[in-house]
């Protein structure tokens, strides 16, 4: 079981309030991500909810226990560091058979559990091996079997892809969602990347200066952002954020339309554009079009091959059902 | 970064040793000091039981109104600036030279290091026996080779030579330091300079030194401290006659030879106050590395 | 990023090199071969560095006159206890510093640096007479008692350099994998920590062999160490040059053999990690 309530969870530096009380509820079984750009707090979040930092006030429940004052080692939560913070001294068994040791397994449970940890992981080849011996990837699994073999209440994951490449990471991120349909097992995911929050997530949480800014599946964040902040960091890439005249046409301070939901057309529609950069992937083409009365180049993307070439006078019309509006709060209007 | 369980932890673990330095820094600190403005002289009966008798600051006064104070105060300044001079010279183009590609560098550095593991008595005996002696001594015979008059080093050249003995243990140090720093120079900045034209010396005068300004500062800062309290050297060479008598040397024979407890305590103090000044520019450079 | 350089050119830093590396190890050089030499070789006029008879029995009777083995056994519980308990006082506090830094942590270390700096002789008196107050003088467990405090310092700023090194998520990985503060030293900080600690040992282990104002102002008869065993020899009777250079041999040997081995440390150790 793993089911984590924040109430009224609380944590300063001094004078300096880094999370203002905030509340939360996470459901057992549940893949829940904290996004946000760096500095938000996401990561004092997860420390908190390790133990690892104390909070300054409200309560933390884990499974209707309070489990505010419990340290670390006792709270049944395992966790993956950034740096994988794998022991060096110790071969891949020994690190993975740590925690194991510590709760005072006999030898014979704690060599089942490792080999099966190593199993899942694909690690047997390298049991014997230091962690200095192997590749990031390799490392990132050892720290994952770590965590795993406790059978924890819920792990926590504190930007465990960013040291490595993009490539490994797409594979790593699939085997950590592999491995949560597997297990079942509560997961929170700290992340400043909104790819792997939109990739991975049950449900994210979009924190800005350690404020939740919203909750919800990746879809709900991705249909109805609930204010500017949210509508500018989910999506990739980025929502056309457009204000003056245009939103006001809208009765808006700030429409907001992502680029998918837009057309080009080289005769007709709503704006009138210069092409400027394009970036083709081959899946898809993007385009960055100056628009009369639009300050920032407007980016569209189109599925497919399309060559349009620089300078290229077009039209843009945006899909009407697709459109979000925000007010000069920077909320939406719904 | 830390919980409030693993702060208390911390405290409790630190406690052992600020407490012992704490006792060692404070109780001789402030008995010293208590001494020092006393008269104190067990021979003729002075004792901490029967009472000490207050005398101000009469000890401080004398200790420098003595013949032996001044003399004292040079044979340290002859002494530590002659050291330093000596093997910060010598450390910078030694450090130099070991920096450059050789055959055998592994030993030549272990070569030059090894005085630094010789022990201060054992230093002092072998130069002054080994080498130095009128009669039997290394430098007797080069200087009877060459047809001159052996020098009885350590009674007529006394200051030099205890310069010498303890250079020779020092040089290491610096060397090691030195030779340390300029490892670790971006030997991309030489090249650079190397390609902007500048020639042997003006790399060396523009790049190495400044480069080296730290650590150098680092070597004159920590030898002072030691060089201000040497003490076996002159103790099984001289015994502190022949002008070799320091600040250190004074205060020990006071306190041990004439057993005038008082006056070395005042003393003592002025050591304590001269070592701290130079400690103080000390502390400011290693604190700075602290933040970093 | 290795230049060529020209043979001739290295071949001549190479001679220069050599021949003051030769210079500055002469002293010891000549101490050890004159160990080696009967007396009346030793003093034999032009020096002799070769086609001497070379004989053992300078050594014999050093360690039969004046007890060669007992001051060696004093050197030896000195300098490993003071090493040992300063180890043992050092680690928490070390560990503390690095690992649970505070606004105060700066200044504690900073001041422990500065006990590092008051003169001896400021206060040899009161050391005198707390010691014939507790009975410790001429003991070994005082000069270890007094050897361990000036060297603490040393010894905390060493292992807090080598620990502040050690990052901080392994050990709150060790946390979060249920060990507690004593598996957490035991396990995890022990094991990476250990080639610093050994480092630190060797440096504190030389300079308390060579230790030269302590050891020979609180010692007579019973503890007195090496330093105190070759102090001896600075008012001999009759030829005495051989002997001396087998008591010297004997006395720097075995710290010149674990010097050799430190090096690097060394640096860091004596200029509280300003120089790494």
């Amino acid at each position: 079981m793993g089911r984590i309530t924040l109430d009224k969870v609380r944590k300063a530096f001094g004078d300096v309030e880094v999370i203002p009380p905030l509340d939360l509820t996470i459901e057992d079984g549940e893949f829940v991500v904290f996004v946000g750009p760096s500095g938000c707090g996401k990561s004092t979040l997860l420390r908190l909810i390790a133990g690892l930092e104390d909070v300054s006030g409200g309560e933390i429940r884990i499974d209707g226990q309070d489990a505010t004052m419990v340290p670390p080692a006792k709270r049944g939560l395992a966790m993956v560091f950034q740096s994988y913070a794998l022991y060096p001294h110790m071969s891949v068994r020994k690190n993975i058979a740590f925690p194991l040791r510590m709760a005072g397994l006999d030898a014979a449970e704690q060599e089942r559990r490792v080999k099966a940890a190593a199993d899942v992981l694909n690690l047997t080849d390298y049991l014997d091996r230091r962690p200095g011996q192997l590749s990031g990837g390799q490392r990132q699994r050892v720290a994952i079997g770590r965590a795993i073999v406790r059978e924890p209440a819920a792990f926590l994951f504190d930007e465990p892809l960013s040291n490595l490449d993009a490539a490994l990471r797409v594979g790593m991120r699939l085997e950590i969602s592999e491995l949560h349909k597997r297990l079942k097992t509560t997961m929170i995911y700290v992340t400043h990347d909104q790819v792997e929050a939109m990739t991975m997530a049950d449900k994210i949480v979009v924190l800005r200066a350690g404020h939740i800014e919203q909750v919800g599946s990746p879809l709900e964040l991705y249909r109805a952002p609930r204010n500017l902040f949210v509508a500018g960091f989910i999506g990739s890439p980025k929502m056309n954020l457009i204000g003056g005249a245009i939103a006001k046409q809208h009765d808006a301070a700030t429409i907001g339309i992502r680029p998918e939901h837009i057309s080009v057309s080289p005769e007709a529609g709503d704006w009138k554009g210069r092409v400027g950069v394009s970036e083709h992937l081959g899946s898809d083409t993007f385009f960055h079009v100056t628009c009369e009365g639009i300050g920032e180049p407007v980016t569209v993307r189109v599925g497919g091959e399309v060559d349009l070439s620089y300078g290229q006078t077009v039209w843009l019309t945006p899909d009407a059902n697709q459109l979000h509006r925000f007010d000069d709060k920077g909320l939406r209007i719904a | 970064m830390a919980t409030q369980h693993s702060r208390s932890a911390a405290r409790l673990m630190m406690a052992p040793a600020v407490i012992l330095l704490l006792g060692w820094m404070l109780v001789p600190l402030t008995m010293t000091l208590w001494f020092s403005f006393t008269r104190y002289l067990p021979m003729r009966g002075d004792s901490i039981e029967r009472g000490l008798e207050w005398v101000g600051f009469e000890n401080y006064v004398r200790f420098i109104g003595s013949s032996s104070f001044w003399p004292s105060v040079q044979a340290t300044l002859m002494i530590v600036g002659g050291v330093l001079l000596i093997t910060v010279v010598l450390g910078v183009l030694l450090a130099i030279l070991l920096d450059q590609p050789m055959w055998g560098q592994g030993i030549v550095r272990i070569l030059v290091i090894a005085p630094f593991f010789v022990m201060p008595t054992v230093s002092a005996l072998v130069w002054k026996n080994m080498m130095m002696d009128p009669v039997n001594g290394m430098f007797s015979y080069i200087w009877r080779f060459f047809g001159a008059d052996p020098v009885s080093w350590l009674s007529d050249a006394s200051v030099p030579s205890i310069i010498l003995i303890v250079s020779w243990q020092w040089l290491p140090f610096a060397t090691l330091i030195l030779l340390t720093a300029i490892q670790s120079l971006d030997s991309e900045q030489l090249e650079a300079a190397e390609m902007d034209g500048a020639p042997v010396l003006a790399r060396f005068w523009f790049i190495v030194l400044p480069h080296l300004g730290r650590a150098i500062t680092i070597v004159i800062l920590i030898q002072t401290i030691f060089l201000l309290s040497i003490f076996a050297e002159i103790f099984v060479t001289t015994g502190g006659s022949f002008g070799t008598r320091t600040l250190t040397y004074l205060i020990f024979q006071r306190v041990v030879d004439s057993q005038n407890i008082g006056l070395g305590s005042a003393g003592g103090v002025y050591a304590i106050i001269l070592a701290n000044i130079v400690a103080i520019f000390l502390m400011r450079i290693v604190g700075k590395n602290l933040d970093r | 990023m290795a230049r060529a350089v020209s043979t001739r050119r290295k071949i001549a830093t190479t001679t220069l090199a050599w021949l003051v590396g030769l210079l500055i190890f002469f002293p010891i050089f000549w101490t050890i071969l004159t160990s080696f030499k009967t007396e009346a070789q030793a003093i034999n006029n032009p020096p002799l560095f070769w086609g001497f008879e070379f004989t053992l029995e300078n050594y014999a009777v050093v360690q039969e006159r004046s007890d060669y083995m007992r001051f060696l056994w004093n050197s030896v519980i000195i300098a490993g206890g003071s090493t040992l308990l300063g180890i043992l006082i050092a680690v928490p506090a070390a560990w503390s510093m690095a690992f649970v830094p505070s606004k105060r942590t700066k200044d504690i270390l900073l001041w422990m640096l500065s006990t590092k700096m008051l003169p001896a002789v400021g206060v040899l008196y009161p050391i005198s007479l707390i010691f014939v107050e507790l009975g410790l003088l001429d003991t070994r467990i005082g000069l270890i008692v007094i050897l361990m405090l000036i060297n603490l310092p040393i010894i905390v700023w060493m292992l807090y350099t080598y620990f502040r090194e050690i990052p901080g998520e392994i050990l709150e990985a060790a946390r979060m994998d249920g060990a507690g503060l004593k598996e957490e030293i035991l396990f995890v900080l022990t094991p990476m920590a250990i080639p610093g600690i050994a480092s630190t040992i060797l440096l504190n282990v030389i300079l308390a062999w060579n230790e030269a104002f302590w050891t020979l102002n609180l010692t007579a008869a019973n503890a007195a160490p090496l330093t105190a065993f070759i102090a001896s020899y600075s008012s001999p009777e009759g030829l005495f040059y051989a002997k001396l250079s087998a008591a010297s041999t004997m006395a720097i040997a075995p710290i010149l053999i674990l010097g050799w081995f430190s090096q690097k440390q060394l640096v860091r150790g004596l200029t509280f990690g300003a120089v790494k």
